[in-house]
């Protein structure tokens, strides 16, 4: 008896197709990965199990049985949980709380039983957890069980799980890694939706793999190298892997020294006594679980947040007074992790998107526009980072998260910067402009500008950068080559262990 | 049943069809408006948009109105593109009017060149300065503008009545509140001498001029439009909002008053409590039906300006009450915000909705 059977799904989106003709079938106790590129069409489709979403044509079938889920609360009666990508809970309640709220009504009698409940299930799972905590004080990682111990205390039979492990060190996917294999032995199915092809070739029994929207491919994982599984999600035309070599830097062009900050917001990382150097000529990666400090690092060396002036220095020059522009004019080129309402203009034209940051040299003294060089500039983008756009004056908003990310990359580093301060640069890239923009980085430092890069992406990490250290909860590891850095110890330190002596348990191996 | 859908991006034609599209609507319900009222309604409408306009008395008066309402419409669409909500308009320019108007009547007796220059740069500094107020408790106290703004505008008005009623009273006018009628020297010149039309309106297109020319062509129109779209996007840039809040303010209330003063100056020669009849109300209207683009807000500010003059047509003729003015006026508001959702949306019918049902 299949778990789950899907035939023939398919949604449209105005202006595309996100999911065309897909059948799958889900058996008991199976560890099913869906694969493929940020656009594929993976989440629509676990959206359409749960409920969320309405496919225009198409079957589900559950338990051998044709059914039409309504919603979410539907989907949940016949046994699916769903852990997004982005956890829906309230960080100023605590973790029964928030359990209790997803629950139906009338399950538990009282509170005392369903923080029973919620103990006994994430201690048989090993996923300790408290239920009288606070949200707002658990890690991500432990949100992220909060969300799954909330499943499991209904009739689990199928459990989906939206890229879990972009929020987690490589410690903590060991440990997900370990409960998912417990839950699939005694029975339960799991879709694993992820682009990482690692991980599915060490959890999955078997793969969907889907390209623009289509089914292209079904294999095991365990028979199926990294390549094969990467030219299913691709395609046949664009190359896959490339090694750039090491290299040591010179001269220092960012010098960070005690740099402390208290952010207005609340929820915000403080940063804590932080101090590192970016070279000439190297690129610098900062490892970490998203929300540890590197937005308020990054904004603090933008210059959109202020220290003393002394904690941040350009070529030995104090500027963590000075404003973004200013900054920008001693040579700092950013690239924030918000692409379209802060890196970019949504309403605004790519031409407008480029004097955004380029209006110290496309503006005159007198404050007029230089129009011409403007348009030209822009056109250059286009042309050399192989934007794909209708033209220089589409909107912003109008272009594909990949190829914002192509276009403001590219406006920076065609201002020539000295120094260029990177947040995920290819976050949510497909594979083609993730080569486009992994080369203009290191042609960047080839050129003697110091990089930053700020990323959770740690293959990335280790394929471009030549130092690497690790933030968490604002303070920073030491900065090391990257020869001398081990997976796990990367991952201890973006777990804030950062003495030598901690032990490396419970690492998995990514390499 | 329709629904409305996302539209893929915002529909350009939609963008320039929902202003043509409210008019006709507002047409429509006004017409239907005057039958209720028992006038045949084709008649009505005549009279109220198409009489006024049968001779050149008639354009030249249209000009009168147009030269207010284009100037405080152009400062409040610098102000809008920031996403800086000054409904203040109205205060700023009776402030105008009023600081002016006193400097106008200390001075008026001297026959000097340069007093009336020295009169419209007072009634502008006014403005601005009135409109300085909502800017500093805005960016001092976070205080919302369109609170302030207009709550400044009973202030202003208050003060002008005071003023009329008081200090600025006209000893020999026989108690009536209204200052003494200015001389020729603090009286804006006139195009031609048969009309009223004063050379204000000339002021106000170089006013579009500039503005146009500032908006799509400096450095300034591109922060404050950056600032209005995407304030985080301007903290990237390194832009500083706070001082372009304030410019933004400022400029609107600076223009607004100049319409003020020269309103004062122009058509009325005096100051009394009815300096304006709701012209930056009025203006608020024309900002968004010419589509916050200085061409498109000649045109609109002609509309509006119409739309006085129609009011004005319909009490004479059809005994109807003038305030049918401020009716037509927020009928175009109101269908033109309808209409504007049809940009970003598109309907469709909602039987599509639930497909699988089918199956």
């Amino acid at each position: 008896m299949n778990r789950l059977e899907l035939s023939g799904i398919t949604k449209r989106y105005p202006g595309c197709i996100a999911n065309q003709d897909i059948s799958l079938t889900v058996q008991p106790g199976e560890i099913h990965a869906l694969l493929g590129e940020n656009g594929a069409g993976k989440s629509t489709l676990m959206k359409i199990i749960y409920g969320v979403v309405k496919p225009d044509a198409g079957e589900i079938t559950w338990q051998n049985k044709q059914v039409v889920i309504e919603g979410p609360a539907d989907a949940r009666r016949l046994g699916i949980g769903m852990v997004f990508q982005h956890f829906s809970l309230f960080e100023t309640l605590t973790v029964a709380e928030n359990i209790a709220l997803g629950l139906p009504a009338g399950q538990f009698r009282n509170r005392a039983e369903l923080k029973q409940k919620i103990s006994e299930v994430s201690d048989h799972y090993g996923m300790k957890l408290d239920p009288d905590r606070f949200v707002h004080t658990l890690s991500v990682g432990e949100q992220q069980r909060v969300e799954i111990v909330r499943c499991l205390l209904q009739n689990l039979q199928l459990l989906i799980l939206d890229e879990p492990t972009s929020v987690l060190t490589p410690q903590e996917v060991g440990r997900l890694f370990k409960t998912l294999r417990q839950l699939a032995a005694e029975g339960c199915s799991i879709l694993f939706i992820t682009h990482k092809l690692e991980e599915v070739r060490q959890l999955c029994d078997i793969a969907s793999i889907l390209r623009h929207g289509e089914l292209s491919g079904q294999c095991k994982p365990a028979d199926t190298t990294t390549e094969e599984l990467a030219r299913l999600m691709v395609g046949d035309d664009t190359p896959l892997f490339r090694q750039f070599d090491k290299v040591q830097g010179g001269s220092p062009i960012l010098e960070i020294t005690g740099l402390v900050h208290q952010p207005d917001d609340p929820f915000a990382s403080p940063i804590r006594d932080i101090g590192f150097t970016v070279n000439a000529g190297e690129i610098v990666g900062i490892a970490g679980v998203a929300g540890n400090g590197q937005e308020e690092l990054l904004s603090l060396i933008s210059g959109e947040a202020r220290s003393a002036a002394g904690q941040v220095k350009l070529h030995g020059r104090p500027v963590g007074r000075l404003y973004p522009d200013q900054r920008r004019k001693l040579g700092v080129g950013v690239v924030p992790e918000e692409r379209l309402g802060r890196g970019a203009v949504p309403s605004h034209s790519l031409v407008q998107n480029t004097l955004l940051t380029g209006f110290g040299q496309m503006v005159n003294r007198w404050g007029w526009i230089q129009r011409l060089p403007l348009r030209k500039l822009t056109q250059e983008i286009l042309d050399k980072f192989n934007v794909k756009a209708e033209n220089i004056d589409a909107q912003a908003k109008s272009l594909s998260g990949g190829n914002l990310q192509k276009f403001i990359i590219g406006r920076e580093v065609l201002q020539q910067p000295k120094l260029l301060v990177c947040s995920h640069p290819t976050w949510g890239v497909d594979i083609g402009a993730a080569i486009v923009i992994h080369d203009a980085l290191i042609n960047l430092r080839d050129q003697g500008a110091g990089v930053l890069i700020l990323s959770e992406d740690i293959e990335e990490l280790f394929k471009i950068c030549d130092r690497l250290g690790a933030i968490c909860e604002g303070k920073l590891s030491p900065v090391l080559p990257a020869s001398q850095v081990s997976i796990q110890r990367l991952g201890q330190w973006m777990a804030g262990e950062f003495t030598e002596s901690a032990s490396n348990q419970g690492a998995p191996a990514y390499a | 049943m329709l629904r409305l859908e996302r539209r893929p991006s915002d529909s350009k034609l939609m963008m320039a069809l929902s202003p043509v599209l409210a008019i006709v609507l507002t047409l429509a319900a006004g017409g239907t408006l005057f039958s209720v009222l028992g006038h045949a309604p084709g008649q009505a409408l005549y009279t109220f948009f198409i009489a006024p306009l049968t001779d050149l008395y008639g354009w030249t008066e249209l000009g009168v109105k147009v030269a207010p309402l284009m100037l405080c419409a152009l400062g409040l669409n610098f102000c809008y593109r920031a996403r800086v909500w000054n409904i203040g308009a109205e205060g700023q320019f009776i402030m105008g009017g009023l600081g002016g108007g006193w400097i106008a009547l200390e001075l008026m007796h001297l026959n000097d060149i340069w007093i009336l220059p020295l009169v419209l740069l007072a009634g502008t500094v006014c403005g601005m300065a009135w409109a300085a107020l909502a800017a500093w408790l805005k960016t001092h106290f976070h205080a919302n503008e369109v609170l302030t703004t207009i709550m400044l505008n009973y202030i202003a008005l208050n003060a002008l009545l005071y003023a009329v009623h008081g200090p600025l009273m006209d000893p020999d006018g026989f108690n009536f509140p209204e200052s003494a009628l200015f001389t020729e020297s603090v009286t804006m010149p006139l195009i031609h001498e048969d009309y009223r039309l004063s050379i204000s309106l000339l002021l106000a297109l170089l006013v579009l001029a500039v503005m146009w020319t500032l908006l799509t062509r400096t450095l300034l129109g591109f922060q404050i439009s950056v600032l209005g779209e995407d304030e985080k996007a301007a903290r990237f840039a390194g832009f500083r909002t706070r001082w372009l809040t304030w410019m933004a303010l400022l400029v609107s209330g600076a223009l607004a008053g100049l319409a003020g003063i020269a309103e004062v100056t122009g058509p009325l020669g005096q100051l009394s409590p009815h300096i304006s009849p709701g012209y930056g109300y009025a203006a608020i209207i024309v900002v968004f039906l010419g589509r916050m683009h200085p061409l498109g807000i000649l045109f609109a500010s002609m509309l509006l300006g119409l739309t006085y003059m129609g009011g004005e047509m319909v009490q004479m003729d059809l005994t109807l009450p003038k305030s049918i003015t401020g009716l037509f006026q927020g009928m175009l508001l109101f269908f033109l915000l309808a209409c504007d959702v049809l940009i970003g949306y598109r309907i469709l019918p909602a039987s599509r909705q639930n497909p699988q049902t089918a199956n």
